[in-house]
């Protein structure tokens, strides 16, 4: 977590998601940035997100490479696009794996980390 | 810039076992020795070098004051991005003799002990928050993702990937130097293991020791040496992310860019190509740069490999050495891209020689599809 980022994980500790924007541009910024790169302008703030999008593309790991939460389980990575634009890498929860699909609506669920904050994970809508 | 070098000297090596005796700067310095017997210069005549970790250490190593110095590090592509440097700084008189190396062993180092480099990250990494947690399988996992969304968008099948697997082992098993070589069915790799979803262990490059070194001089001087000259005739890079979370559609490359480039540089079309080295990590990397470089269209890939194409006898020789796939993978891939271009060119293949190959693509692909890089490679003839 660097300084930049510090707000987005803040908020997960109430299980908010928000995003980044330039206020002038009135751009989403992705990932958190110290400027926008439309204009190099630091007037940039954090909103809220809808929490719900699609899935863009997902791959099921079925031999993961390190432990994870999932165990010896397959899981789903995916890259979920939110309404408001940006594109997340994330874990696709709350269904069989193979009933994933690309263009699957889905909305933000939390998984808590030990720290306190939660980590933005992804589940049908 | 085209016309202005050519590659004069290459040197390859890797083994049907996947292991080689040698290691480390050994194993680079036999190769660039053999480079440079091949092209019939001396270490004395070299005055530029290209190393894809440090060139100033390699050069140190060799003895060698170069004015030319090259550590770009962009992956597999490292050696295209390396090429297409070399050329533009001979085209500038900023150098005569440039060399270029790669050897890797991380077969045999899995029985020896090695003092592997602690990771390093050169500034910020946002992967680390941003995709480290989600456990997406390295490489494997970013190209499944592409593979993913190429299926849904364009209808891309499973088994027209796995025909890029079978094509290229038809080319491998005419590679004595091949690790694999033994034929395969699209139901073969239909079969092997589901690694991550849709691409299965067939779908996937090998992990085997191999090495490669490339000298290139001057047009001028290269007509004096021993062997033909191979012009560089156009070059071009582009990279559009680090994090595969960032690549702006996972269906196209950045190849578009360089291979648009090094096309216009070169004054040619797909339709001129006799031969195509494409970097084959996986199947869909080879399936996205037939797309991306103007062989068929965006989303036709598939039905372009279908009709066997790329394989022996077809329209596109493909991956004549066996590609990443079947022939040999040591973590960085490019440098072989290149040398199978030169022997090809020259006619030395062997049973796999095309037959009057005058134009050939060497195109690199680095990071997780980040950076490509594009060299049109051509004879005397195509000057």
């Amino acid at each position: 977590m660097s300084e930049t980022s510090a707000p987005f994980w803040d908020a997960t500790r109430d299980r908010r998601l928000v995003i980044q924007w330039c206020t002038a541009c009135d751009a989403p910024v992705w990932f958190p940035r110290d400027v926008c790169l439309g204009c190099l302008g630091d007037a940039l703030e954090w909103r809220a997100a809808s929490g719900r999008g699609e899935v863009y593309a997902f791959t099921v790991e079925n031999k993961p490479a390190m432990p994870t939460p999932f165990g010896d389980e397959p899981y789903v990575v995916a890259l979920v696009e939110l309404a408001e634009g940006p594109r997340l890498m994330t874990n696709v929860v709350g269904c069989p794996p193979q009933s994933v699909t690309v263009g699957m609506p889905v909305q933000v669920t939390w998984e808590e980390l030990s720290d306190g904050r939660n980590l933005p994970l992804f589940e049908p809508a | 810039m085209r016309g202005a070098a050519a590659l004069v000297g290459v040197a390859d090596i890797a083994s049907p076992t996947g292991e080689l005796d040698t290691h480390g700067r050994a194993l680079e310095v036999a190769m660039v020795g053999a480079a440079l017997a091949d092209a019939g210069l001396t270490l004395a005549d070299v005055d530029g070098v290209c190393h894809p970790m440090s060139s100033m250490l390699f050069a140190e190593y060799l003895g060698v004051h170069p004015c030319f110095t090259d550590s770009t590090m962009t992956g597999g592509s490292s050696f295209e991005v390396h090429l297409e440097h070399a050329a533009a700084a001979i085209a500038a008189g900023l150098c005569d003799v440039v060399i270029d190396v790669y050897a890797s062993t991380p077969r045999s180092d899995r029985g020896r002990q090695v003092n592997r480099p602690r990771p390093q990250m050169m500034g910020p990494n946002p992967a680390i928050e941003w995709e480290v947690p989600f456990a997406l399988r390295q490489p494997m996992g970013p190209y499944a993702l592409a593979a993913s969304r190429h299926m849904a968008v364009y209808g891309t099948t499973s088994e027209q990937l796995a025909q890029i697997a079978v094509s290229t082992r038809h080319w491998a098993a005419m590679n004595p130097q091949a690790r694999f070589r033994d034929p395969i069915t699209v139901d073969d790799v239909l079969a092997s293991r589901m690694e991550c979803s849709p691409l299965h262990l067939l779908d996937c490059c090998l992990v085997t020791d191999g090495a490669g070194a490339f000298v290139m001089t001057s047009a001028e001087r290269a007509r004096d040496l021993a062997k033909p000259p191979v012009y560089v005739l156009g070059a071009g890079t582009a990279h559009d992310h680090s994090m595969i979370s960032q690549m702006p559609d996972l269906t196209t490359t950045a190849g578009v860019v360089s291979g648009a480039n090094a096309f216009r540089m070169a004054g040619i079309k797909p339709d001129d190509v006799d031969l195509l080295m494409s970097y084959d990590s996986f199947t869909i990397t080879a399936l996205l740069h037939l797309e991306d470089l103007g062989f068929c269209a965006k989303g036709e890939g598939g039905a372009f490999v279908e009709t066997g194409a790329t394989a022996p006898g077809g329209s596109l020789p493909m991956n004549t050495n066996g590609g990443g796939l079947s022939y040999t993978h040591p973590g960085m891939y490019g440098m072989f891209l290149i040398t199978e271009s030169v022997k090809q060119l020259r006619g030395e293949a062997g049973d796999r020689q095309v037959d009057g190959a005058e134009i050939a693509i060497a195109h690199g692909s680095g990071g997780l599809l980040s950076c490509m890089s594009t060299a049109v490679l051509g004879t005397e003839a195509t000057l």
